[in-house]
């Protein structure tokens, strides 16, 4: 009878979890839906929600349809793809390499796909989708260097993270230069490479990145069971059956595509992979990696920030990767501090 | 039949040789203790023995089975090991983390089934944490999250356990509850139990196969009462002692003289004890 009492406990406690999982991803997808529906209807031209509804399906003012179908959707939607693909991508990082640190802004990814579109576009003067394969190629290149100076008989998390660290510094820093060299008209053109935007990405460029995160997302999903034995420690993770070197390089390589194509669209929007599933994580508070409420919470934070972007600061539109440094930071800070505290 | 073996294993790190050529069969369905000297080997050879850490030479067969040539989670589910000092996740709960323990039982999609649910459950039971299912393992004293690790292994289901220092950081009644966990769990399941001890007394007490090592190699091996004499103990831990039976279970007792205290009582004076 009792044993009866303790097994429903065991199932029941797994449902609890499940159902706050399921709340949180439905609770960002509302913060994405309202957002998105604000960004809709408010802007320089004001739109009452029936103008927007017929713009968005093809009807009514020409204008209205150019509006809404050409400028203010593809804006939502690659604010949603590129944030979420953010968030996963930082949560995999993080729980992979066990460290709540371990980010692609801090590990110099995102630099290094700035500094290899800044290069595209200053000493080889390219443009669209070539100077995205650039960027794509610059988050791939410094993901390899990091790898092969980190590697020593097997993936060492703390050194792959100072590595990174040591090449994030390297990149902005050659960001930097590149910039001070540039002409004054060019370095407007670098500046979205070093902050991060949404507000130039539609039509195929928008197809792709989306495409391509959704692929993505699947791989991640086929390979995401080993993230629980591997939240346990390298030789947990291994006495449970994991082949912890080649889990963790699976992982990590997905996640590298995930910023790299992120990246290449918009630019480093700073902080969203760190912190997306920071929230995300201590949201859900079940000790796994929260990926599918850290993609989720990475498309609601990027589409908030953005909104807030355009419309909300003092009149000056900012992009994205602006807004999502100034919340962004503080809260890192925060959770420090408060990490600190709980940990003792 | 689940014979863990070690044929003529050599391990190291970096060219540091810390064990070379040693022979070891743990004896099947019983409690095998293994100590020694700090650095002697003993927690390499274990996480050897786990495919843990990679031999430099020799094999570690599984039924006559190289286990480098069996799938991992094959392993896994015959082979069980706690590491030592494990860290939970932030956050992670009782329930959980012991959950995880069926890994290596499920499939690709890794859904739970009521069968996982009812060996968690037993294996939360008998380790004394059902109460504690519910509560972040990051909140619970010592003792109590050690026994949240030993029911992960538990609830792995193998044949073999090994457990590396699974008594350190714990204070004394804590290190007997957990030892008479195991002997239950080898009792009643005929759970083959390996483990590292730092307490050579407990490791007397409640070993059925006592192995001594010193300097990556096994000084002796055997039943306690034949394995523990002053001989073995000066030899392998370079310490003068008495051994004595000891009084409550009979097993020999290590008794160290230190340099400040001088023997009151030669050995010779104790009584034998009646077993």
């Amino acid at each position: 009878m009792t044993t009866d009492a303790v097994e429903t406990t065991v199932a029941d406690l797994r449902a609890v979890r499940r159902r706050r999982r399921v709340l949180v991803v439905a609770g960002m997808t509302l913060v994405v839906l309202v957002a998105g529906t604000g960004a809709l209807l408010v802007g320089a031209a004001g739109l009452t929600p029936g103008q927007a509804i017929a713009g968005a399906v093809g009807l009514g003012d020409k204008g209205d349809v150019f509006i809404i179908q050409k400028l203010r959707l593809p804006r939502i939607e690659a604010a949603v793809v590129v944030g979420a693909a953010f968030g996963l991508a930082g949560a995999l990082f993080q729980s992979t390499l066990r460290n709540p640190l371990a980010s692609p802004d801090i590990l110099g990814i995102s630099s290094g796909a700035s500094l290899g579109a800044v290069t595209g576009l200053l000493a080889l003067g390219l443009s669209g989708v070539v100077l995205s394969a650039m960027a794509f190629a610059g988050a791939g290149l410094v993901a390899l260097a990091i790898w092969l100076l980190a590697w020593r008989k097997g993936l060492h998390s703390i050194r792959f993270v100072l590595v990174g660290v040591g090449f994030a510094y390297l990149c902005s820093s050659l960001v930097a230069w590149s910039m001070a060299r540039a002409e004054e008209n060019e370095a407007a053109g670098v500046l979205i490479w070093t902050v991060g935007s949404v507000s130039d990405i539609r039509g195929d460029q928008l197809a792709l990145v989306a495409t391509g995160t959704l692929v993505l997302s699947v791989a991640v999903a086929a390979v995401s069971r080993t993230q629980g034995p591997l939240s346990l420690g390298d030789d947990n993770a291994r006495s449970l059956g994991v082949g912890v070197d080649a889990a963790r390089i699976g992982t990590l390589l997905l996640a590298v595509a995930l910023v790299a194509l992120a990246t290449s669209a918009a630019g480093p929007i700073a902080f969203v992979a760190l912190v997306a599933p920071a929230i995300a994580r201590r949201l859900v508070n079940d000790g796994g990696a929260a990926l599918v409420a850290s993609a989720a919470t990475g498309a609601a934070l990027t589409l908030v920030a953005d909104v807030a972007g355009q419309h909300a600061l003092l009149g000056v539109a900012a992009p994205v990767g602006i807004v999502t440094g100034l919340v962004g930071a503080p809260y890192l800070l925060w959770l420090l501090a408060t990490t600190e505290k709980r940990s003792r | 039949m689940t014979n863990l073996r070690a044929e003529g294993v050599s391990l190291g790190y970096d060219g540091l040789r810390v064990i070379e050529g040693l022979d070891l069969t743990l004896p099947d369905g019983k409690i095998t203790a293994v100590v020694g000297p700090n650095a002697c080997g003993k927690s390499t050879l274990l996480r050897g023995l786990a495919r843990l850490h990679p031999l430099d030479g020799g094999r570690i067969t599984l039924d006559g089975t190289d286990i480098t040539a069996m799938p991992r989670k094959e392993l896994a589910r015959r082979v069980g090991m706690l590491p030592q000092s494990s860290i939970a996740p932030d956050g992670v709960r009782v329930a959980e983390l012991v959950s995880r323990g069926r890994y290596p039982h499920q499939g690709w999609f890794g859904r739970h089934s009521s069968d996982d649910d009812a060996v968690v459950t037993t294996a939360l039971r008998s380790t004394g944490v059902a109460e504690l299912a519910d509560r972040p393992v990051a909140e619970l004293s010592g003792g109590q999250r050690q026994r949240v690790w030993i029911a992960m292994v538990l609830a792995q289901q193998t044949d073999i356990v090994l457990l590396d220092e699974p008594t350190t950081f714990l204070d004394v009644r804590h290190q007997l509850d957990l030892l008479d966990l195991l002997t239950e769990l080898n009792r009643d399941r005929g759970t083959t139990v390996a483990m590292v001890l730092h307490e050579l007394n407990l490791a007397a007490r409640y070993a059925d196969h006592l192995v001594v090592m010193s300097a990556g190699r096994i000084v002796a091996e055997g039943a306690p009462a034949d394995v523990l004499t002053r001989e073995v103990v000066s030899e392998a831990f370079g310490l003068r002692a008495q051994v004595v039976p000891d009084p409550v279970a009979g097993s020999p007792l290590v008794v160290p003289v230190g340099r400040f205290h001088s023997s009151a009582v030669e050995p010779s004076a104790v009584e034998p004890s009646a077993s």
